[in-house]
């Protein structure tokens, strides 16, 4: 075993960055603020400008098509950029770029012009920002074929996650969680990294899998908490990519439990859990012993007043009661 | 100029009697535009152009048989067929990407300005794209990028005069597209677009300031586009005697002419620079349709390099 430090989330992103742009000079930074000292609206970048130079953190315009564009370009010749939408709600003027260009690199050159760009983004909900800066908009991407999505949720899978994702030589949107910047955790120290597309498990569990990712994965983990004061046993299951998604480890844990519900922040209708969810139903129709349930934000503009907001998105009373639903089903 | 004429009428003339089936924006009457600013280009340097590129992709080099075969959707295509005329990037020529949106090169170009910065490179990134797409937000974010980090590219504006199927003078309030680069700081000029001897000058040296750390350019080249938006267009918005304005204009006769006049070529040699780009074309295009059509196989690459957990 290496050694291990705790730190929060927003640490193990900045070491990430920081050891991704001492290890290979194709690497740069470029977005809104990002050079010392201000590094950002979030300090992810905190101190990386003044260390590495600012021809490596590199401060740009608003300009979010042209942030994309240039880290395409840069991309295209053959650099490592990644590239930051501070608030993922602001990734629309940007997404042109992002799907119609970089997603579509590879497959429409076939394969001569490949697009290793990563897109660092945060979901800033919960914040009370209200409805546009709050949004997690993962679904968007995910429809897209050519382009990644990671979603972590603790310190280490961040930082290993975010490795993979600067050196994956495909485009990779990766979602930070604002509200989780905070979480603090062990993190092995080195150089340490976890490959796009495995699921953990968060917590092992016999009688229903939780499905879930990002800052699910916390609401999930109080909700099992909760459950097992009740006799009942939760998996909770954490993606942590969503493209490429690690459907074996998924079938594997409810084919076992035999019951699931997915969970997330991104709206439910239409969402990812709507996919994942329909996955298991005609992987393990025969298996299951009550139908997928679903527990995912509110098919509403995000509120700012925080009761408001609050009852939008998912928690972990309304995840244990569509646990306990699915464990009641057949009884 | 007499290459990239043949390949767009050859292919305008097999669409239209049902040789084959294709899908193209005709750049006939464009043609000095992309022959000057190529010429001033090294191999090396880059160039982003649009949907409207066959002249663009031909005078940059790239092979013919690519540029047919991609066009028309065969294996021997320059992306095996899955790009089409939309899509074609020819790294080994220098074409880094063919965009399909309008004004989406714009900032793609600042981007490779910047890697070439980075790698202490004297290259240049050369983008095309239409009047049109100055109005775009792209345009103007990599516009400001480029300028403000001084980056070596080289903007040209092919100003046809007509967005899609309406003309500039709805689409803005300037009176000449020229006048952006005002804006941004930006060194520029306009161009006579349909004289590829005053579009090499005004390229190359818009390229030496790139390569010598002078910063972006922005060139307009005022062109025209014969054949209206796409193949087939019946161009009923267009008047009749602006069209014929413009064809009074063609840079095609009208540098025959110059060449003649000044005693460069003979309509011997003319005629054998015809005769070898309509021979090239045909041996080039005979190679595509004898090629197979993708193997379904290729859509099982290129999505991602790994495809393990990635949907069918």
């Amino acid at each position: 075993m290496s050694e291990t430090t705790t730190t929060t989330v927003l640490q193990a992103l900045n070491a990430a960055l920081d050891e991704a742009l001492s290890a290979d000079e194709r690497v740069f930074l470029l977005g809104e603020d990002l050079a010392d000292p201000a590094s950002g609206v979030s300090h992810v970048t905190s101190g990386l400008s003044t260390k590495h130079g600012a021809d490596r953190v590199l401060n740009t315009p608003i300009s979010e098509a042209a942030i994309a564009g240039a880290a395409i370009g840069a991309a295209i010749e053959g650099r490592l950029p990644v590239f930051e939408i501070m608030i993922m709600d602001f990734i629309g003027i940007a997404v042109d770029q992002i799907v119609n260009l970089a997603a579509k690199a590879r497959f429409s050159s076939g394969g001569r012009t490949p697009c290793p760009i990563t897109v660092r983004t945060a979901s800033f909900g919960g914040l009370g920002n209200g409805a546009t800066h709050s949004q997690s908009l993962e679904a968007w991407f995910m429809h897209v074929p050519g382009i990644k999505v990671v979603v972590p949720s603790t310190p280490a899978d961040a930082k290993g996650l975010l490795k993979s994702a600067v050196f994956d030589p495909d485009p990779v949107l990766f979602l930070e969680t604002t509200a989780l910047y905070g979480k603090r955790g062990p993190v092995p120290s080195g150089d340490y990294t976890i490959p796009l597309g495995r699921a953990d498990i968060k917590r092992a569990g016999s009688d229903v899998t939780i499905v879930t990712y990002g800052r699910g994965v916390y609401d999930a983990l109080d909700a099992a908490t909760a459950l097992a004061a009740e006799g009942i046993d939760a998996e909770v299951l954490d993606l942590r990519t969503l493209v490429p998604l690690d459907l074996p480890s998924v079938l594997e844990s409810v084919g076992r439990t035999g019951r699931a519900v997915v969970t997330h922040y991104a709206v439910e209708f239409a969402g990812p859990g709507a996919e994942i969810a329909a996955r298991i139903s005609s992987e393990l129709f025969g298996r299951l012993r009550a139908p997928v349930a679903r527990v995912g934000g509110r098919y509403r503009p995000i509120p700012a007043a925080a009761n408001l907001e609050a009852a939008v998105y998912p928690n972990a009373e309304r995840i244990a009661s569509a646990a306990r639903a699915t464990v009641g089903y057949d009884k | 100029m007499t290459l990239a004429q043949a390949v767009d009428a050859r292919l305008r003339k097999g669409i239209g009697r049902g040789e084959f089936m294709a899908v193209i924006w005709p750049s006939r009457g464009q043609e000095a535009v992309a022959a000057g600013l190529t010429a001033a280009l090294r191999p090396d340097d880059r160039l982003v152009t649009t949907y409207r590129g066959i002249h663009d992709l031909v005078s940059k080099g790239v092979p013919l048989t690519e540029v047919i075969g991609e066009i028309l959707g065969r294996s021997i295509g320059a992306s095996r067929g899955k790009g089409g005329t939309m899509h074609i990037t020819a790294p080994d020529q220098g074409v880094a990407l063919t965009t399909g949106i309008v004004g989406a090169g714009v900032p793609v170009a600042a981007g490779l300005a910047l890697a070439f910065k980075q790698q202490g490179l004297d290259r240049v990134a050369a983008v095309t794209f239409g009047d049109g797409a100055t109005n775009t937000g792209s345009f103007h974010e990599g516009m400001n990028l480029a300028s403000t980090w001084q980056l070596p590219v080289v903007f040209v504006c092919q100003n046809n005069l007509w967005a899609e199927m309406t003309p500039i003078r709805d689409t803005m309030n300037i009176d000449q597209v020229v006048d952006r680069r005002l804006a941004y700081g930006m060194a520029g000029e306009r161009v006579d677009g349909n004289d590829p001897e005053a579009m090499y000058r005004a390229s190359a040296a818009a390229v030496e300031r790139a390569r010598t750390g002078g910063g972006p350019t922005f060139l307009e080249a005022v062109t025209f586009r014969f054949e209206g938006h796409y193949f087939g267009d019946q161009q009923k918005y267009l008047p009749a005697e602006e069209l014929a304005a413009a064809r009074e204009a063609d840079p095609i006769p009208r540098y025959r002419q110059k060449l003649l006049d000044a005693g460069v070529l003979s309509e011997d040699d003319l005629t054998a620079i015809d005769t070898d780009a309509t021979a090239r074309v045909d041996a080039a295009l005979a190679e595509v349709l004898a090629a197979p059509a993708p193997e379904l196989t290729e859509l099982e690459q290129d999505v991602f390099v790994d495809m393990e957990g990635i949907p069918s």
